[in-house]
């Protein structure tokens, strides 16, 4: 027996359970409710309400990746440094989140913005009126930002981690100021693993339905949202293949915009 | 003092973190089912979750279902692994390249693949029943939710192993089969015992995805659910303290688990 069959049944399970799915998607995406060939699943796609919805859960995502990079970076930066570097503990309590269930920690959100929740009881307590925290993009982007931080920090903190003392010392004994260290050489170092912390914040932000539906209390939609529920609710396979299918392709583009740029960082980084 | 500043914006950035999650730890304790006021401490909540079996039933499915993927998967993860890496290298870097898809795939997205793919099955096998005459209704539960789990950890095996087997000499295996060990003895007995840190690196990073999964899961099955699942669907319905102790229980397993790990790494450090 060849060594080689031992992949045989990893490849019949990848082809039934990743490849024909996909296909399948691809196949309703350009076919009608007979089974017929058709382009108007794409098309119907390009109406202002689809586009609306697209464009706010770009920019929603696009502002949680922005703000988990202003906030993430800086926390990589201090726990790697010399003042922290020995102090596992933190390191640890500041990760352990992302091994919570993103439920529960969107749930623990929630309790803290609704309308009864802690933050509103403790205004009323201290004589302020009640205020609308939950049920808008704000409470949507908050609780992004606060699932998805510890995904920006960890990439970055393993790229600073990895990234050789020596370097550095040259830099400051060639007389570089630390501004200038930082930003010359420092920086250009951490670069990959900025670009795969934008990924692993980026990607679920863009797709997820839950949190917008617990925080934005379904007031408004969410790409993830329309795409469940064409699936759950309307059973509308082909329209919702097609969003899928949009949103895939969306995923991919951004992926490989995001290495390209990372390529060039590289080349350029050296000098 | 620059110590001091840094230390100071790590504790903001905890205390962000941490907020939420202390705040549902002290309501799982609270006697009021208002978060409004504190009524004494109580254990109500853990009493009322034991005594449910809807949690308790998606807890055992949870861990059912973990286990059995995770099994699975490290089984065919790892077989993969063995055969791709004896493959010409084009067949191996096409294979590689396509088990890199779920990966890039959106959890969305593969969720409702494989959906359809389940029901376009299911819909195949009612009318070939029909046509037998014994009609066979299947439903999306606990199965498909399994075999999904199989498909999306699978490659996470794949991609801990072949690292390990990159590392290895590759005139071990050949040597022992000049010595007349038979190739499946060979693999067990010279390239398993050398794989074995990536194996079970594969086999944990499958548990936690499983045991996490939401979105997957949500749209595979519909009669069974998973915690996630049923955390979903109460934070749906508005908050319960219940949850708050589920929450509390988790969150302690993931402190202990992570505490565990680190002392192992720690003492693999040291030996």
């Amino acid at each position: 027996m060849k060594r080689s069959w031992f992949a045989m049944p990893y490849i019949a399970w990848m082809a039934m359970f990743t490849i024909a799915p996909l296909l399948l998607v691809v196949f309703f995406a350009f076919t009608n409710a007979d089974g017929q060939f058709t382009l108007i699943n794409l098309r119907n796609f390009f109406d202002p309400t689809y586009l609306s919805i697209l464009w706010r859960s770009l920019y929603l995502a696009f502002f949680c990746t922005i703000i988990c990079l202003l906030i993430g970076y800086p926390a990589a930066f201090f726990l790697a440094s010399k003042d922290f570097a020995k102090n596992q503990a933190l390191f640890v309590l500041i990760l352990l989140p992302m091994w919570m269930n993103f439920l529960l920690r969107t749930y623990a959100m929630m309790s803290l913005l609704e309308d009864r929740g802690i933050i509103n009881n403790m205004l009323v307590s201290l004589g302020f009126e009640r205020l609308e925290l939950i049920g808008n993009e704000g409470a949507v982007l908050l609780g992004m930002v606060y699932n998805f931080v510890p995904f920006m920090i960890l990439p970055i903190y393993t790229a600073l981690k990895k990234m050789d003392t020596r370097v550095i010392e040259a830099a400051e004994d060639l007389g570089a100021n630390p501004f200038n260290v930082f930003r010359r050489v420092v920086f250009p170092l951490s670069i990959p693993g900025i670009v795969s912390g934008i990924t692993m914040v980026f990607m679920p932000a863009v797709t997820t339905f839950a949190i917008s539906r617990l925080l934005g209390s379904g007031n408004f939609w969410l790409f993830g949202d329309i795409i469940e529920r064409k699936f759950l609710e309307s059973n509308d396979w082909n329209f919702g293949s097609a969003l899928s299918l949009i949103m895939m392709l969306l995923i991919i583009a951004s992926i490989g915009l995001l290495n390209k740029a990372d390529a060039k960082q590289e080349g350029g980084g050296a000098w | 003092m620059r110590k001091f500043l840094r230390g100071g914006y790590l504790g903001l950035l905890l205390t962000f973190l941490y907020a939420p999650i202390v705040v549902m730890i002290v309501l799982s304790f609270n006697a009021s089912k208002s978060r409004a006021k504190w009524g004494g401490f109580s254990l109500q909540w853990y009493q009322k979750l034991f005594t449910d079996t809807a949690i308790l039933d998606a807890l055992w499915l949870t861990l059912r279902v973990a286990l059995i993927a995770t099994v699975v998967a490290t089984i065919l993860g790892t077989l993969a692994a063995i055969g791709i890496h004896a493959m010409k290298k084009k067949r191996a870097n096409v294979l590689m390249s396509v088990s890199y898809l779920p990966m890039t795939t959106p959890d969305i997205v593969t969720g409702v693949s494989l959906m359809l793919m389940f029901v376009f099955v299911f819909g195949l096998v009612y009318r070939v029943s029909v046509a037998i005459g014994h009609p066979v209704q299947l439903s999306l539960g606990f199965g498909t939710m399994l075999m999904a789990h199989i498909a999306f950890d699978t490659p996470y095996v794949l991609f801990s192993v072949m690292p390990k087997l990159k590392q290895m000499n590759v005139n071990l295996y050949e040597a022992a089969l000049d010595l007349g060990c038979p190739p499946l003895k060979a693999v067990r007995k010279v390239i398993l015992p050398e794989i074995m840190p990536g194996v079970v690196t594969g086999a944990l990073l499958s548990f936690t995805m499983s045991l996490d999964d939401f979105v997957i899961s949500y749209f595979t099955s519909t009669t069974d659910n998973n915690l996630s699942m049923i955390i979903y669907s109460a934070a749906r319905r508005g908050i319960d303290p219940s949850i708050y102790a589920l929450s509390t229980l988790m969150f302690l397993a993931v402190l202990v688990l992570l505490i565990i790990i680190n002392k192992r790494s720690a003492l693999e450090n040291v030996s």
